[in-house]
């Protein structure tokens, strides 16, 4: 491999971008493609499918054999709430391997405490929400139960291609914020992307079941579609 | 802590950065209950140190040893191991599994 071809591999790793390295194993011969120029490359619906699973492996094709190595950028789970939900949270999304990030600006909440090895931002969402980013990789969840922070994030997720975006609240709370999204410019297509209510609907009741039905419900968005029953 | 197949790329960039002679192995298919998954990574230098895993400990040794001469001729090789090949009494995979080694030499 290139020197040139690796650092730049690594590059868009850490750039948080989805990337394969394609190699023909008969020749050595390599080549980086970046998914913007999936759709013109020779074996580009290959390379979609193979991005999709998020998964190196071995292709065949016309009697060649190529090794897609794939890097898809980690899955990360943004939330805005410093609360009991989230604490029961960081432990499960860390034993499942998403990154957590929680924010919350009231700094009662946003504790080391309350959050042990837990990437904790005691700000408000629409002043780091901008620095993190939000991408194709990324969940976010809004736990606050307050406009005053949930919004701003939610309006940040809607405007990304984030691929979850949920919302904790009644339904009553959720026609609300529904309202108010509306007001923001947001139509009905758009604030549909939001799950609300959040969580696979495992009858959850304390915060860790609550935590649970979430998590589950970002693991299937991510890995989905579905296995079809029977 | 090393753990990730992201901080092993990235030592092999910095190695070869530092003026090392780098070989990588990437394991590019498996059969049966390999140890370690498709896209898994080795990085080797010169020295015959190395970082990284393709198999969990079974078969290290040999893709180090082979990560040399590549190194030395720069001409990349697939390794194959597992019960069914003629070597896997000495270097097999104890868990019957069988995997695939691509070894490239970072240039």
């Amino acid at each position: 491999m290139e020197l040139s071809l690796l650092a730049a591999l690594n590059a868009e790793r850490q750039a948080r971008r989805a990337a394969i390295l394609v190699t023909e194993i008969a020749s050595g011969a390599q080549r980086l493609v970046k998914p913007e120029a999936i759709a013109a490359d020779p074996l580009g619906e290959l390379l979609e499918r193979q991005l999709r699973t998020g998964k190196s492996g071995m292709v065949e094709v016309e009697g060649s054999s190529y090794f897609l190595t794939v890097q898809a950028p980690h899955p990360r789970v943004v939330v805005t709430g410093a609360v009991h939900i989230s604490q029961a949270m960081a432990p499960m999304a860390r034993a499942l391997d998403l990154d957590l990030v929680i924010i919350d600006p009231r700094t009662a909440f946003a504790t080391p405490e309350r959050f042990p090895d837990t990437a904790l931002l005691a700000e408000w969402p629409e002043e780091v929400i901008g620095r993190i980013g939000l991408d194709g990789y990324t969940a976010f969840v809004a736990l606050t139960h307050d406009p005053k922070i949930d919004d701003p994030g939610l309006t940040a997720a809607l405007r990304s291609n984030c691929f979850y975006i949920g919302a904790l609240g009644s339904r009553k709370t959720h026609a609300r914020r529904l309202e108010r999204l509306a007001e923001a410019g947001f139509d009905a297509a758009a604030t549909a992307r939001i799950h609300a209510p959040i969580g696979l609907d495992i009858g959850a009741v304390s915060p860790a079941e609550i935590a649970l039905a979430i998590l589950a419900e970002i693991v299937s968005t991510l890995r989905g579609p579905r296995r079809q029953p029977g | 802590m090393i753990s990730t197949e992201t901080d092993i790329l990235r030592a092999a960039e910095d190695w070869s950065h530092s003026g090392r002679q780098v070989a990588i192995a990437t394991v590019v298919e498996t059969w049966g209950s390999a140890p370690r998954p498709v896209g898994s990574h080795l990085v080797i230098d010169g020295e015959g140190n190395f970082l990284g895993s393709v198999s969990g400990g079974c078969v290290e040794g040999a893709v180090v040893a082979e990560a040399a001469e590549v190194i030395a001729d720069g001409k990349a090789r697939m390794l194959e191991f597992g019960v069914a090949d003629e070597t896997a009494w000495q270097v097999g995979l104890s868990c019957g599994g069988r995997i695939k080694v691509y070894v490239e030499k970072v240039n």
